[in-house]
């Protein structure tokens, strides 16, 4: 059952590698629950195979979805991914913190092989495959509007990232059903990872979705960093570009020079592990610690690029819902650059106990503070937008106050972490999983739900439902608390991370609440679930058609919900920040253009889904040194690129005429809607058009 | 009440209980320090977290607050939608807290130097030697001037400093006393070094922190500490043990298991930890 059974056809799998083989030999709790995992995934996938072929929508997923080039559509795919993902690293989570409660001074019941598996792919998932894929939709769909553009900068490569990312993704469920997952962690530190202490597929299934998702990530970094610097419409400048954009174009910059390094460290591991080299192994000259360095190098700007777009949907969510201009956008900008820079000065300090000397651990150290300074900054800005602004607690606002009072709890245990003595005694204990969740949770997740509800009614004209919203709401950060503050004092009593199970007795009471928590998160997982049920069955009560219903300030709220696929009939031009604001109130808005013109849009292309899907099987025949299928694969993705770059035929028109009517219709809509004043923005009756009120104060 | 309040107060509850009770746990750590590395540790973290309530309080006042006060019902609050900037909150924005770094890193930089782990402890005794191999899923402790060795148990002297030397015979690993010190990671082929004391007599847990496999849970230590007559006493009954650690006794120790009970090696020497680190230099067989 462990031997290969057809190498030269199947690499090195073996019926042992079945998770239901496994479980058939050992039907323990925890087999069973590996097994079901892996059924899962094929049952989902030929679920939905079925599902597709009864429904006769594989040529509408394949034209309107797949092969589509339209920043929109690819931004609501990659939502799409982080949310099936969350949802099963989210699973992963709740195993965990069942097993710790229930493994003190006894064996729980996952074994710490597959406990191992489950920290590991919680955390390369919700890292990689749900904050990532999160962030790059929501500004995939949201930056272009905002800047008055018709699209990105390279739409095919946009496509390109997204397939890459999807197959990514799929690659790790499919370490669901055949293997296993790799056991050291979303950080894979050598020697532990290396050949000698783990031949297994694990290390290998990780290395491959990594570098499938940074090579993504990478392209998705210069599409979005071009696309800012070239495409603003007539008369944005870059100090007249929205806040969120700012954020979009730091974390693009940030993604252009911390990926790489991830994928330079994941590729000398992978030279250690299929050619014999030594980079990181104890003999023959190899360093660990150089692995360390580049992981961080790479790994300290990847939770910026993760904080930076979440600050940016705060700073657009609280102007929006203060009913105010953002206050000192000068100073966010400046503290968003600085935040971007000082990002690549601080890696070491995910090491500090390493064993550098003093001088270079309190050097990382103050460097690491100082980061705490433009944060700080940010916050304050925030809080002083709210200063003589009209507060309306919407769930996107609701949000941002649960996020801007639990995320300077985080700052402060991270200024603590800061401090190599302090760091001493907590590094790799639970104290170190609550500071980032503290950061993650509140800043990144609860940045990206609150974009979700306040532009998911631009993206599908209409609102999501604000009932089911609150209770996620109310789930989130009630489950956050309970499941991460007993971290923090377990980890203050000397409770490592990573514990399959538990030897003090006194932990127990607090892994029981934290317990609790997990099971909350869930229900809030399950809310956002519902909400969206309720919100496709309520959709026509609920219609935002004029495309305003937030009185929004920005360019994306001045046309139709859900857009046109060119964006604008006519592009802009601004002479403002919050131009569609002062539009608004000058009388400017939703006018006839004068003139209508065709417009060229990008024709769907094949070449993005051929990547992705050659990519994914190239690296499934790489994990299993299945070599003819690595080659063919491979030999398929160099042939979909040298084939595409002889395609002439790219771009289609779409006629003036057509433009005109769109337009014209949308703006036939407007008239007819009766516009609403704030106090109404979360009844039927708000149907996307904002009332002007005069304040006589 | 709705099923939802219910749940809430469930919840809320249980967290109470749950974090009274839980609060025992810190018992363990560095709260409870007994050592003087651990103590001027713990005096840190009460410096650093007192500056830092100054931090967050603020936003933690402000938030709710402002939020509350200018919510859109309340008609009576002033509303300047167009404001934007006041350089009197800006100098407040960006002054105070540069100035707290900037405090808190001359703070830091002379803890980062007072507690580095390679820094020897002041004392009128010489150091207690200690060489610390870290094995999957097991920590053998080598006393090289006293040519003993056990596994998992580290008996040291009250109130004498104790010099530690670190490497790994197989991966990454991190050694922590949580009552005692700080952690510093042990690496094959490398040494790096650890200093501390313990103030009163008693048991003390210790761990590997650094994920090294599935028995990684199990790899548990005790620091005993004893006077120094229990501690020469605990030698004696070391050295007739019986069982000296020779090349057969560490290549055993190589194999991936955690002992049921402490073992000691009556007989031990030095070069084992230079031998070691020797060896996982060498290529795997």
């Amino acid at each position: 059952m462990i031997e290969p059974v057809l190498p030269v056809l199947l690499g090195r799998f073996a019926w042992h590698d079945l998770p239901f083989v496994r479980a058939w030999e050992d039907p323990s709790v925890s087999e069973i629950i590996g097994a079901g995992a892996g059924a899962l995934v094929i049952v989902g996938a030929i679920g939905l195979a079925v599902l597709l072929t009864v429904l006769g929508r594989w040529r509408w997923l394949w034209r309107e979805w797949l092969t589509s080039v339209d920043h929109k559509k690819i931004g609501i795919m990659y939502v799409v991914i982080a949310f099936v993902m969350l949802s099963r690293a989210l699973i992963e989570a709740v195993l965990m913190r069942l097993q710790q409660a229930s493994a003190v001074q006894a064996p729980g019941f996952v074994t710490p092989e597959h406990f191992a598996q489950l920290f590991s792919t919680h955390g390369s998932i919700m890292i990689f495959f749900m904050a990532m894929p999160f962030l790059t939709g929501v500004i995939n769909y949201v930056m272009p509007l905002q800047i008055g553009a018709r699209d990105v900068a390279f739409p095919l490569l946009n496509s390109v990232s997204l397939c890459l990312t999807g197959g990514a993704a799929g690659l790790m469920m499919v370490s669901l059903a055949i293997g296993q997952f790799s056991t050291g962690g979303w950080t894979g530190y050598p020697p532990y990872t290396g050949l000698a202490f783990s031949p297994d597929v694990g290390p290998d299934y990780w290395i491959w979705a990594v570098t499938l998702g940074s090579i993504g990530s990478t392209l998705t970094g210069l599409n979005f960093a071009v696309t800012l610097y070239k495409l603003r419409c007539p008369g944005m400048t870059l100090m007249r570009m929205p806040l969120f954009c700012w954020t979009a174009l730091c974390t693009s910059i940030l993604m252009i020079f911390a990926m790489p390094p991830l994928t330079v460290a994941t590729a000398l591991l992978a030279l250690d592990r299929y050619l014999g080299f030594h980079f990181f192994t104890n003999d023959l000259g190899g360093n660990m610690m150089n692995y360390a360095n580049l992981f961080w190098l790479f790994g300290h700007p990847e939770v910026y690029i993760l904080i930076l777009p979440a600050f940016g949907v705060y700073s657009e969510v609280v102007s929006t819902f203060s009913t105010k201009e953002l206050y000192g956008y000068t100073s966010l900008v400046i503290a968003t650059m600085a935040i971007a820079v000082l990002s690549f000065t601080v890696w070491v300090h995910h090491f500090f106990t390493m064993g550098q000397d003093a001088n270079l651990n309190a050097a990382f150290g103050i460097a690491t503070m100082t980061i705490g300074v433009p944060t700080g900054v940010k916050i304050y800005d925030w809080i002083w937008t709210m200063f003589r602004g009209e507060v309306r607690f919407t769930v996107p606002m609701l949000y941002s106050l649960a996020f801007m009072m639990t995320f300077v709890l985080g700052g402060f245990t991270g200024i603590i972490l800061a401090v190599p003595p302090l760091d001493y005694v907590v590094h790799n204990t639970l104290f170190l999983v609550a500071h980032f969740h503290n950061m993650l949770i509140p800043g990144l997740l609860y940045g990206m739900l609150a974009a979700y509800h306040y532009w998911f009614p631009k993206a599908f004209g209409f609102r999501l439902d604000e009932r089911w919203g609150r209770r996620a709401f109310g789930c989130w950060v009630l489950g956050f608390y309970l499941a991460f503050m007993p971290l923090y004092v377990l980890g203050a009593a000397g409770m490592t991370r990573r514990a399959q199970a538990v030897s003090d007795p006194a932990f127990r009471p607090l892994l029981y609440v934290a317990g609790v928590g997990a099971l909350i998160l869930l229900a809030a997982l399950v809310s956002l679930f519902v909400q969206l049920r309720v919100s496709i069955r309520d959709r026509a009560a609920n219609r935002v058609a004029a495309g305003d219903p937030w009185d929004g300030r920005s360019l994306e709220w001045s046309i139709a919900a859900p857009p046109p696929e060119y964006n604008f009939a006519v592009l802009p031009h601004v002479a403002s920040r919050d131009p569609f604001y002062d539009a608004k109130r000058d009388g400017r808005a939703y006018r006839e253009a004068a003139r209508y013109e065709a417009i060229e849009v990008p024709r769907n292309s094949a070449a993005g889904p051929a990547l992705g899907i050659g990519g994914t099987v190239l690296a499934f025949g790489l994990v299993w040194h299945i070599w003819w299928l690595a080659l063919s694969a491979g030999a398929i993705v160099v042939a979909t690129v040298i084939l595409r770059s002889f395609a002439r035929d790219t771009t289609r028109i779409v006629p003036a005429a057509d433009v005109a009517a769109i337009d014209r219709a949308w703006l036939a809509q407007v008239r007819a809607t009766t516009p609403v004043p704030r106090q109404a923005e979360t009844i039927p009756l708000n149907g996307g058009l904002a009332l002007m009120v005069s304040h006589g104060r | 009440m709705s099923t939802g309040a219910r749940a809430v107060r469930a919840a809320m509850a249980v967290a109470g209980c749950g974090l009274i009770a839980g609060c025992t746990a810190l018992r363990s750590g560095i709260v409870h320090h007994a050592g003087p590395v651990a103590e001027q540790t713990w005096h840190l973290y009460l410096i650093v977290g007192g500056v830092l309530v100054f931090v967050a309080g603020p936003v933690l006042l402000l938030v709710p607050a402002f939020a509350w006060h200018y919510r859109l019902s309340n008609t009576r609050a002033a509303y300047r939608p167009n404001w934007d900037f006041a350089w009197w909150i800006e100098g407040l924005i960006w002054i105070p807290p540069a100035a707290i770094v900037i405090g808190l890193g001359v703070v830091l930089w002379h803890y980062t130097h007072r507690l580095d782990p390679y820094r020897p402890l002041a004392s009128g005794q010489p150091a207690l030697r200690i060489q610390a191999i870290g094995f999957d899923w097991k920590w053998l402790f080598v006393y090289p001037d006293q040519r003993v060795a056990a596994v998992n148990q580290l008996a040291v002297p009250v109130g004498r400093p104790v010099h530690v030397d670190l490497t790994s015979g197989t991966v990454m690993q991190s050694l922590m006393m949580p009552r005692l010190a700080g952690q510093i990671y042990a690496m094959a082929g490398m040494r790096t070094e650890l200093n501390f004391a313990v103030t009163t007599p008693g048991l003390y847990a210790g761990e590997n922190t650094q994920f090294n496999g599935t028995g990684f849970q199990d790899q548990k230590f005790t620091v005993v500490a004893l006077g120094a007559a229990d501690y020469r006493r605990w030698l004696a009954r070391v050295r007739a043990a019986a069982r000296p650690l020779d090349a057969a006794a560490l290549n055993a120790l190589f194999a991936r298991s955690t002992p049921r009970a402490p073992i000691f090696y009556s007989a031990a020497s030095p070069a084992t930890f230079v031998r070691v680190m020797a060896r996982t230099q060498a290529p795997a067989k």
